[in-house]
C-alpha cells in the first residue's frame, strides 16, 4: 500500500527534514525557528504582490527544471543548465532590443525561438561529444557554464552595440512590446514583476509531459536512459536519441533565461557568476523525481522559500538560511536511499511482502 | 577419515532462498593431486568453490582442513588457511603492474609506509622461476596477453602462500598454445607440493593433467573416480544424466529454402579475441536448427553477430538471400527476424516500463502502434492483453511495470512479442529457462508450430533435453566452431555431451 | 620583456596557481578513490570562510604566523565539510554530482549566514595579515634567477608544488596510495584481498576535504583579503578542470594547475604585456575551461579516468 505514494512521499519527507534541518540551524545561533519559518510564510503568501513574485520567480525555474528533467530521462546529466540559459538570455535580449518596435506577437514569438536556438545549440555540443565521443557529460557541461559565461559577458560588453547600452555592463531596458510583463498582470498582482512566462512555463509543462506520455520520441527517450542495452536490441538509435534530448533540454533551459530576462529583469547585464536558476532548476528537477507534471509544485515551494526569505530579517534571521534549506532538501534527495529503507521496514513490520 | 586429504567438503549445502545450489554434496582432495571438478551449466560448481574461497558461506555441512573443521568467511580467511583461488574473470587492476596487482593488500614495506619495491620484485621473480610462471613484473597488467594475466592470477596466490589453488574454468579465455603452458605448469605446481583443482568441462584437459575427478549434476555429487579408470563415454554420461524427459509430438519436418546462411564466420569477443572461429551454419524454413554447447563456447557472440548487435570479423551472414553481415539491428529486424536474447533482463526488456510497453519495443514506431510519431496506447495496451491471454503471461494486468512480472512470466512475454511478429527467422536464446513444466511444454509447442508454418527456427540452449526434444537437427558448438551436426533420433545425451566437451564424432 | 615584467608574470602566476594546486591534489585523491568531487567549489568557499574568520579574530595574538595557521584552519573545516559528501555516496549511496553539487549549494550559503550572524554584514572586514610578497631567504640574492623566482613571490605557491611532490610520492610509493588507487580502479578485487573499501574512500575524501580547504583559504589570504558571496567564484571547478586536465595525476594536476593560473594572471595583468594587449581578456578567461573540453574530448571517452570512478561500490555476499 505505501508502494503507491512512495513518490510523493519521499520527497515529502526530504522537504521536511530539509525544514528540520534549518530549524536546528536555527536553533543553535539563537533564532526562535517558529518565528523565523512564521515570518517566512506570511511574507510569502502575505500579499498579492509577494504571490505574484512566487509566479514570477517560478516561472524560468520550471523551464529548467524541465531541461534538467528531459536530459535525466535520457540518462543524460546536464549540470550546465546554468550556461544554456544565460545564453537564452542574452540573445532573446539581443533580439529584442535590435528589434523594438516590431508587432508585439511577433517579437515575442521571436525572442522564444532564438532562445530556444541558443539553448539548443549549447546543449547539442555536449551532446554530440558524449554521443560520439564517449565524453562525460557532466565536467563537458560544468565547463561549458563558464565558457558561456565568459562568452556572453563579452558579447555584451564588447558586441552589442553602443546606442544599446546603458553603461559598459549592462543594456538599456527592452521596450514595452518585447517585455514579458503586462499590464493586467501588473494591475492584477499590485505591480509584481510576475509576467506571460508563467503561462510560457505551462504551456512547456504540458508540452513535455506529452512527449514522454505519448510520442515516440518520448518512448526511445525513456527507453535510453533505462535501458540502453535493451534499447539498441529494440533497434533503437541510442545516439540520435541522445543529441535529441540534450537539443531539448539545452532549449529548455535558454526559453528559461529568456523569461527571467526580458521578465524578471527586462534587460541584459554582465554576471559575475552562473545563473542561479541553473542549480535551482535542477534542485527543482531533483525534488520532482524528473516528473514533468511535479516540477511546477516543486518549483512553486522554491519559489515560495526564496520571496519568503526576506521576511525573516523581521525575525532578525540572515535570509541565507532559506539557501540552506533548499540546500539541504536537496541533499536530502541525494541520500532517500534512507528513507526507502525506512518504508521498506514499515512495509515489513506491517506483514507485507 | 584419513590425513591424506588437505581439504575435506562434507555434506555441503548451499541455498539462495528456495533455490538449492549444493545439495549435500562431498569432496575430498589428496595432498599434490589435480582434483578436477566436472559438470555443467548451472551444476553448481563455481558456488561450491567460492564457499571454499571466502565468498560465499555454506547453508550446513562442514568444510574440514588439514583435519580441522573451520569456517571461511572471507577471501582472507581462506588465504590465511592456505587456498587461493583463479578466478574465471580476473581480479586484476588494468592500471597497475604485475607487482603491483601480486602484493596488493600484502604490502612489504619499510618505516615510512613506503612500499619495498626491490624486496617485491625479488621476491616475486623468485617465485615465477621456481613454478615456471612467466612474467614481467614492470609490465602493466593491461599490457600483458590473457595468459599472462592469469600467470599472475596465479602467483597472486603462491605470493600468499597458497597450497591448495582453485582454476575456475582456466581455459575459456586462452589459446591453445596457452592452454598447453597452463596444464604444464599445473603439473609443475603439483611437483612442488601443491594441490590443485580445477573446475571444467573439457574432457581433454581431464585427461591430460588430473588424477581425480568428482561429477557434480544439478547441485549433486555424482561420482568421483580415478580419470585413468574412467572412460569419455561413462564422464560425459554422468555429467549430463541417462534420464528421457518428456518428449513434445511433433510430425516430421519439411525444410525448404535456406533462410539463415553463416559463412566462416568470425566474431571477436570484447577482449578481441575471436569467440567464433570459421563456423559456418545454414538454417532452412519449416525447420528447427538447435545449437547445443556449454555456455562460453561462442554462442552468445553468434548470435549477437546473427542479430546485428556485434561486428563479425570476417566471413558472411545471409537472411532471405540478403547479405545481412554488417547490419543495424532493426535493418535485421525489419527483415523479418525475430530475437529472443538469453538475458532478458537486461537485453529484452526494460523493466521499469509497463509490460504493454514492453511488448511494443519492436513495433512502437509503426502503425498502427503508431502514427506521425504520436504512440497509440489504447492500441499498445490492447496487443497487450491479447498476447498475455494468448501466452498465458501471468501478472495483474498490462499497466504494471515488467519488473513486476517473475522471472517465467518475463521470459513468456518475450516470446510472445517476437513470435507475435510472424518472423520468417526465429532466434531465441535459453526458450525455457526459469520456467514451470506447464510453460515449458506451451513454449516448445509454440516453436514447432512456428516451424510447422514454414519458418526458420534457430534454438540456442544450455539444455540437452530441451535440445533433443524439439530440434530437428543439432548443431554442437565448441570452442568457436560446429565439431558436429546430429540429429536428434540417431544420437545420445551422452554423445551429444562428448561433442559439447570437445570430443569428436566416431 | 623587462625582467621585472617577467618576475611579476612569475609571482602573480604562483599567487593564482597556489590555491588550484592544493585543491586540485585533493580532487585526485579524491576520484583516484572512486568518488567523483566536483564539490571543491563548495569546499573551497567553506576554506576561505573558516580562514578569513580565524585570521580576522586571532590576527592580534598569532601575528606573522596567522595566515599560515589560518590555512590549516581552513583545510580542518574542509574535512568536517566533506565528510557530508563521503557519508552520502559511500553510506547512503548517493549519486555522486548531486552530493557534491549539494556541497557547492551549501557553502555560500552557510558562510554567508554565519558571516551575518557574526558580523551582522554581509562581508567581513579586511585581514590584516594576509599573505603578502615573500622574499626567500639568502635565494633571493642570486642575481637573475633569484629575481625572478625567490624575490617579491608567493610563498604558498612553492608550498603548494612541494606539496605536489609530497603527493606524488605518497599516491605512487606508499601502501596507502597503492590501496586508495585500487579501490578507485577495481573495488571488488581490493574487497577480495581484505581491503577495506569503504574506509580508504572515506580517506580521499577527506583529504580532498583538508586541501580543498587549504586552497580556499589561500586564496581568501592572497588574492581576495576578506570573505563575502564572490570570494570564490569558478576556482574550485577550475580545480576540477586541472584534476582532469592532468590526467588524475598529482604532477599533472599540479602542472595544469600552474597553466590556468598563468591564464588567471594573464586576464588581469594582460594588457601590460606586449603582444597581448590586443587579446581580449574573454579568451584568457575561458582558456582553462575551453582547453578542458578539449582535452576530454581527444581522450575518446578512453579509460583515463580510475575505472570505478563514480561507481558506489556494495559488497555482495
Amino acid at each position: 500500500m505505501l508502494k503507491k505514494y512512495e513518490s510523493i512521499l519521499i520527497p515529502l519527507m526530504a522537504v521536511l527534514s530539509g525544514l528540520l534541518l534549518g530549524a536546528v540551524v536555527m536553533l543553535v545561533f539563537g533564532y526562535d525557528p517558529i518565528w523565523g519559518y512564521e515570518e517566512l510564510f506570511y511574507t510569502a503568501f502575505g500579499s498579492v504582490k509577494n504571490i505574484g513574485e512566487i509566479f514570477r520567480a517560478v516561472a524560468p525555474l520550471v523551464f529548467t527544471a524541465l531541461g534538467f528533467a528531459v536530459a535525466s530521462r535520457a540518462g543524460f546529466f546536464n549540470v550546465g543548465l546554468s550556461g544554456q540559459a544565460l545564453v537564452g538570455w542574452v540573445f532573446a535580449g539581443w533580439f529584442a532590443l535590435a528589434n523594438p518596435d516590431m508587432p508585439r506577437p511577433i517579437l515575442i514569438l521571436g525572442t522564444v525561438i532564438v532562445a530556444m536556438l541558443a539553448g539548443g545549440i549549447a546543449g547539442a555540443i555536449p551532446g554530440f561529444l558524449r554521443a560520439f565521443l564517449g565524453t562525460s557529460e557532466v565536467i563537458v557541461t560544468i565547463m561549458m557554464n563558464y565558457i558561456l559565461l565568459y562568452f556572453s559577458n563579452h558579447i555584451i560588453r564588447d558586441v552589442f552595440a553602443d546606442e544599446l547600452m546603458k553603461n559598459t555592463d549592462s543594456s538599456i531596458n527592452v521596450s514595452a512590446n518585447a517585455s514579458y510583463q503586462t499590464e493586467w498582470l501588473r494591475a492584477l498582482t499590485d505591480n509584481s514583476r510576475m509576467n506571460i512566462g508563467i503561462f510560457f512555463a505551462l504551456i512547456a509543462v504540458f508540452v513535455i509531459w506529452f512527449l514522454f506520455a505519448k510520442t515516440t520520441l518520448g518512448f526511445e527517450i525513456r527507453a535510453a536512459g533505462l535501458n540502453p542495452t535493451a534499447a539498441d536490441y529494440a533497434g533503437m538509435s541510442t545516439k540520435r536519441t541522445i543529441v535529441l534530448s540534450m537539443v531539448i533540454s539545452g532549449a529548455l533551459a535558454g526559453l528559461g533565461g529568456a523569461v527571467q530576462g526580458l521578465g524578471t529583469f527586462q534587460n541584459v547585464y554582465i554576471q559575475s557568476s552562473n545563473l542561479d536558476i541553473g542549480f535551482n532548476g535542477m534542485s527543482v528537477a531533483l525534488l520532482a523525481s524528473n516528473s514533468p507534471l511535479g516540477i511546477p509544485f516543486a518549483a512553486f515551494l522554491f519559489g515560495a522559500l526564496q520571496v519568503g526569505s526576506s521576511g525573516m530579517v523581521r525575525a532578525q534571521i540572515p535570509p541565507e538560511l532559506v539557501n540552506v534549506v533548499t540546500a539541504s532538501i536537496i541533499f536530502f534527495i541525494g541520500v532517500k536511499y534512507i528513507f526507502e529503507q525506512l518504508l521498506k521496514s514499515k512495509r515489513f513490520a506491517k506483514g507485507g511482502k | 577419515m584419513t590425513h591424506d586429504y588437505v581439504i575435506e567438503m562434507r555434506d555441503i549445502t548451499k541455498r539462495f532462498g528456495e533455490f538449492v545450489a549444493n545439495d549435500h554434496i562431498n569432496l575430498n582432495v589428496k595432498k599434490g593431486e589435480i582434483h578436477a571438478l566436472l559438470g555443467e551449466n548451472g551444476a553448481g560448481k563455481s558456488t561450491l568453490m567460492n564457499m571454499l574461497a571466502g565468498l560465499l558461506e555454506p547453508t550446513s555441512g562442514e568444510i574440514v582442513i588439514n583435519g580441522q573443521s573451520v569456517t571461511i568467511e572471507s577471501p582472507s580467511k581462506a588465504a590465511q588457511l592456505g587456498i587461493g583461488m583463479v578466478h574465471q574473470h580476473f581480479m586484476l587492476v588494468d592500471a597497475f603492474t604485475v607487482t603491483e596487482n601480486i602484493i596488493l593488500g600484502s604490502e612489504t614495506t619499510n618505516a615510512a609506509g613506503m612500499i619495498d619495491l626491490k624486496k617485491a620484485t625479488a621476491e616475486i621473480t623468485a617465485l615465477s622461476k621456481k613454478y615456471g610462471l612467466e612474467v614481467d613484473p614492470t609490465a602493466k597488467v593491461a599490457d600483458i596477453s590473457v595468459g599472462a594475466q592469469q600467470r599472475v592470477e596465479i602467483l597472486k596466490t603462491l605470493y600468499r602462500g597458497a597450497d591448495l589453488l582453485i582454476f575456475d574454468e582456466p581455459t575459456a579465455v586462452l589459446t591453445p598454445d596457452e592452454i598447453a603452458e597452463l596444464l604444464k605448469i599445473m603439473k609443475v605446481l603439483v611437483a612442488e607440493g601443491k594441490s590443485i583443482v580445477l573446475i571444467t568441462h573439457k574432457l581433454d584437459e581431464i585427461r591430460a593433467v588430473a588424477d581425480r575427478v568428482t561429477v557434480i549434476r544439478r547441485g549433486k555429487s555424482i561420482e568421483t573416480v580415478d580419470v585413468a579408470g574412467a572412460t569419455n563415454d561413462d564422464l560425459a554420461e554422468w555429467m549430463v544424466g541417462r534420464s528421457v524427459s518428456f518428449k513434445t509430438e511433433k510430425i516430421a519436418p519439411n525444410p525448404k529454402e535456406v533462410v539463415l546462411s553463416i559463412e566462416n564466420l568470425v566474431v571477436n569477443e570484447n577482449r578481441g579475441i575471436p569467440a567464433v572461429k570459421n563456423l559456418s551454419l545454414d538454417v532452412r524454413a519449416g525447420e528447427i536448427v538447435g545449437i547445443a554447447g556449454i555456455d562460453g563456447n561462442g554462442q552468445s557472440e553468434l548470435i549477437q553477430a546473427i542479430t546485428g548487435l556485434r561486428r563479425a570479423k570476417s566471413g558472411k551472414i545471409t537472411i532471405k538471400g540478403v547479405d545481412v553481415t554488417h547490419y543495424s539491428p532493426r535493418k535485421i529486424t525489419e527483415l523479418s527476424v525475430g530475437h529472443v536474447p538469453e538475458d532478458r533482463h537486461r537485453d529484452g526488456m526494460i523493466l521499469d516500463m509497463t509490460v504493454a510497453e514492453n511488448f511494443a519495443l519492436q513495433t512502437y514506431y509503426k502503425e498502427p502502434i503508431s502514427k506521425n510519431g504520436i504512440l497509440n496506447y489504447s492500441k499498445i495496451n490492447e496487443k497487450a492483453r491479447q498476447l498475455m491471454e494468448e501466452f498465458d503471461v501471468r501478472g495483474a494486468g498490462e499497466l504494471i511495470p515488467g519488473k513486476s512480472l517473475s522471472g517465467g512470466n518475463q521470459q513468456k512475454a518475450v516470446i510472445a512479442r517476437e513470435i507475435d511478429r510472424d518472423p520468417d527467422l526465429l532466434i531465441v536464446s535459453q526458450p525455457t529457462r526459469g520456467l514451470d513444466v506447464g510453460a515449458i511444454e506451451y513454449i516448445r509447442k509454440r516453436l514447432i508450430a512456428e516451424r510447422d508454418k514454414g519458418k526458420a527456427v534457430l534454438v540456442v540452449s544450455f539444455e540437452l533435453d530441451e535440445i533433443l526434444d524439439v530440434s530437428d537437427r543439432i548443431a554442437v558448438i565448441h570452442d568457436g566452431s560446429i565439431h558436429g551436426i546430429v540429429l536428434p533420433a540417431e544420437t545420445t545425451k551422452q554423445e551429444l555431451g562428448m561433442l559439447m566437451a570437445g570430443g569428436h564424432l566416431k | 620583456m623587462s625582467l621585472n615584467l617577467l618576475a611579476l608574470l612569475i609571482s602573480q602566476m604562483l599567487i593564482y596557481s597556489a590555491p588550484l594546486i592544493f585543491t586540485s591534489l585533493g580532487g585526485v585523491f579524491s576520484e583516484r578513490a572512486g568518488i567523483v568531487n566536483v564539490g571543491l567549489e563548495g569546499t573551497m568557499v567553506i576554506g576561505a570562510f573558516a580562514g578569513v574568520v580565524f585570521n580576522i579574530e586571532f590576527a592580534e595574538q598569532l601575528g606573522k604566523m596567522t595566515p599560515l595557521v589560518a590555512v590549516l584552519v581552513g583545510g580542518l573545516v574542509g574535512i568536517l565539510f566533506q565528510l557530508i559528501h563521503a557519508t552520502a555516496t559511500v553510506i547512503f549511496r548517493a549519486d555522486h554530482v548531486v552530493s557534491g553539487t549539494v556541497l557547492n549549494l551549501l557553502a555560500p550559503a552557510f558562510s554567508v549566514f554565519l558571516v551575518k550572524v557574526i558580523y551582522g554584514k554581509g562581508q567581513t572586514d579586511s585581514i590584516r595579515q594576509s599573505f603578502g610578497k615573500f622574499s626567500f631567504p639568502g635565494l633571493s640574492k642570486i642575481p637573475v634567477i633569484g629575481d625572478l623566482f625567490f624575490k617579491n613571490t608567493s610563498l604558498m605557491g612553492y608550498v603548494a608544488i612541494a606539496t605536489a611532490f609530497v603527493a606524488w610520492f605518497v599516491l605512487y610509493k606508499t601502501r596507502f596510495g597503492l590501496r586508495l588507487r585500487s579501490v578507485g580502479e577495481h573495488p571488488q578485487a581490493a574487497d577480495t584481498l581484505g581491503i577495506n573499501v569503504y574506509k580508504m574512500r572515506f580517506a580521499g575524501v577527506m583529504i580532498a576535504g583538508f586541501l580543498g580547504g587549504i586552497g580556499g583559504a589561500v586564496s581568501a589570504q592572497s588574492v581576495n583579503i576578506n570573505f563575502s558571496a564572490t570570494t570564490i567564484v569558478g576556482s574550485g571547478f577550475i580545480a576540477l578542470a586541472a584534476v582532469i586536465f592532468g590526467k588524475w595525476n598529482p604532477l599533472g594536476a599540479m602542472l595544469a594547475s600552474l597553466f590556468f593560473g598563468l591564464s588567471q594572471s594573464l586576464a588581469v595583468i594582460g594588457s601590460q604585456l606586449p603582444g597581448l594587449q590586443n587579446v581580449p581578456a574573454v579568451y584568457l578567461q575561458m582558456a582553462p575551461y575551453l582547453i578542458t573540453v578539449i582535452a576530454l574530448a581527444a581522450f575518446f571517452g578512453k579509460a583515463v579516468a580510475p575505472k570505478a570512478d563514480g561507481v558506489n561500490y556494495i559488497k555482495t555476499k
